[in-house]
């Protein structure tokens, strides 16, 4: 199964709360290694982001985000996993999940799947 | 019920859940196609066993028809390639299974996917009420006092999580099962509560004690769950006792021993005794062993307090919570007397952690009474009065106030 990995910062972060956690370029390398990362990447800031909407025909644009949460997503990697516990495993040991949160999202399956 | 019916009942009762797991591994994980499957096969033993009289290894019929139904329903609904993927994979035709003890028993597998620690609680015990349990959508709304309606949809969403996100049907394997364990128990243990909250609601308590039975029988080298077992059935035991016939409360100390269960008193102390010579005792067979010292006294006044406050230090040190403060502090209170636990129960209502719960000051209350100081025990009794949550609780405590 694929898993899109969400990378997000916490707002709530305090210093100390990830003393221990693993190397984002060893866990990038592991998993690049075992076949699980298919792709990823760090992204710019929100501020840096444009929302894109068309409306009766016309294309919209939104300086910012989607929505204004207040986790911010921070990059994105692309998963193949066996299975949710697979996914969980590998994303407890990015450096992110210790510092910030990191949401895992199921691909829709494709058809052919 | 005739007498026919009344074994396919109890048949149910065993049999559904180890049909459900089956067909759901049968089917790659399609739950809703699984329940139905196993629940046409019962409405067809209803209909045909009471003629043709209930066959020698009833299971092994159940799953045979639930099979049949499901290649059936996925060769006819769909063209889809993934479909007939599966429905290839389902054939030839197995041999059906001819004897009970043939079909592999997948309850535990479906017990930890039911309690998945990605799906939330209440979508865990809504899921295990219905695939382990055999309760219908229906009959879990009436439980949890929610409509039909919003209960089906729990039950959908859960279900649809579960496919979607790719939540393993297994036993986890062991290096997780620290961490995944104590939901499956977790979650039983607040049905069986949830039944012994209600003394006119015995059903979830009863399926609670079922289901621990099974995962039990099925985990023999885990003490906890021979722990939380013997805990239920401990409680369960004192249930004829607990209220009067008018639906008071009667406390413990008032209760009469001769209502009590006394097989099931000793079953559960032999479970917990077992559990505890493995030396890797957890919060539940803590708990059980304080249950099994309530159980054992043949009177109140000879019940062993130093041994519960011991046992409650204990439990304080492997699941330290606020609640667990306050009863070692009752059970100070029995061994030392009032005035040794006002001091500890204060400390804990110095917290505010408990300060909205109606134990807390029934507890100071009954301190104080004892302690011989009225009117702050009538003040502690009024607080807690005002908080408690149930009817039976309520008259309780105002009989109390009444007689300071």
């Amino acid at each position: 199964m694929k898993y899109l990995m969400l990378v997000c910062t916490d707002p709530d972060y305090t210093p100390g709360q990830d003393d221990g956690a693993p190397d984002v370029e060893d866990w990038v390398t592991d998993m690049d290694g075992k076949g699980i990362r298919l792709m990823g990447n760090r992204t710019r800031p929100a501020s840096d982001a444009t929302t894109v909407r068309v409306r009766n025909r016309e294309v919209l644009l939104t300086d910012g985000p989607y929505a204004e949460t207040k986790d911010l997503i921070a990059g994105f990697d692309v998963l193949e996993c066996a299975d949710l516990d697979e996914a969980i495993d590998v994303a407890s040991k990015h450096p992110m999940a210790w510092a910030g949160a990191i949401e895992l999202r199921p691909f829709w399956p494709d058809d052919q799947d | 019920m005739t007498q026919a019916q009344e074994r396919i009942a109890g048949i149910y009762a065993d049999g559904w859940s180890r049909i459900v797991a089956t067909m759901i591994r049968l089917t790659g994980g399609d739950w809703d196609l699984a329940e139905e499957c196993a629940q046409d096969a019962f409405a067809q033993a209803l209909q045909k066993w009471p003629r043709s009289g209930i066959p020698d290894e009833p299971l092994a019929w159940l799953t045979t028809t639930a099979r049949h139904r499901a290649i059936d329903r996925m060769r006819r609904a769909t063209t889809e390639a993934a479909k007939l993927r599966e429905v290839a994979a389902m054939q030839p035709d197995p041999p059906p299974y001819a004897r009970d003890n043939e079909i592999p028993d997948e309850r535990l597998e479906l017990m930890f996917t039911c309690c998945h620690p990605s799906l939330n609680l209440d979508a865990q015990v809504a899921l295990t009420l219905r695939s382990l349990a055999g309760m219908s959508t229906a009959e879990i709304a009436r439980a949890f006092l929610l409509p039909e309606r919003t209960m089906g949809q729990r039950l959908f969403r859960a279900k649809q999580k579960v496919a979607h996100a790719g939540i393993p049907f297994r036993v986890p394997p062991p290096h997780l099962l620290p961490e995944r364990l104590p939901a499956v128990l977790h979650v039983l243990y607040l049905l069986f509560n949830e039944g012994y909250g209600h003394p006119g609601e015995t059903r979830l308590a009863q399926e609670a004690i079922r289901l621990a039975r099974v995962l039990a029988g099925l985990m023999p080298d885990e003490p906890e769950a021979h722990g939380m077992l013997a805990l239920m059935l401990l409680h369960d035991a004192r249930r004829p006792a607990r209220t009067d016939a008018r639906g008071n409360l009667v406390t413990l100390d008032e209760q009469d021993r001769s209502l009590w269960d006394a097989g099931q008193i000793a079953e559960g102390t032999a479970i917990l005794d077992r559990a505890l010579r493995r030396h890797r005792a957890g919060p539940f067979q803590i708990q059980a062993a304080i249950a099994a010292c309530h159980a054992t006294a043949a009177a109140a006044d000879q019940t062993d307090w130093p041994q519960i406050v011991g046992l409650y230090g204990q439990l304080a040190l492997v699941a330290p919570s606020v609640i667990v403060d306050l009863n070692r502090a009752v059970a100070v209170g029995m061994a030392d007397g009032p005035e040794a636990a006002l001091p500890l129960v204060d400390a804990i209502a110095g917290t505010g952690q408990l300060d909205g719960y109606y134990l807390l000051h029934a507890t100071r209350a009954d301190l104080l009474r004892r302690a011989g100081r009225m009117p702050e025990a009538g003040e502690s009794y009024r607080k807690a009065l005002g908080l408690a949550p149930t009817e039976a609780e309520r008259r309780f405590l105002a009989s109390r106030l009444s007689e300071l």
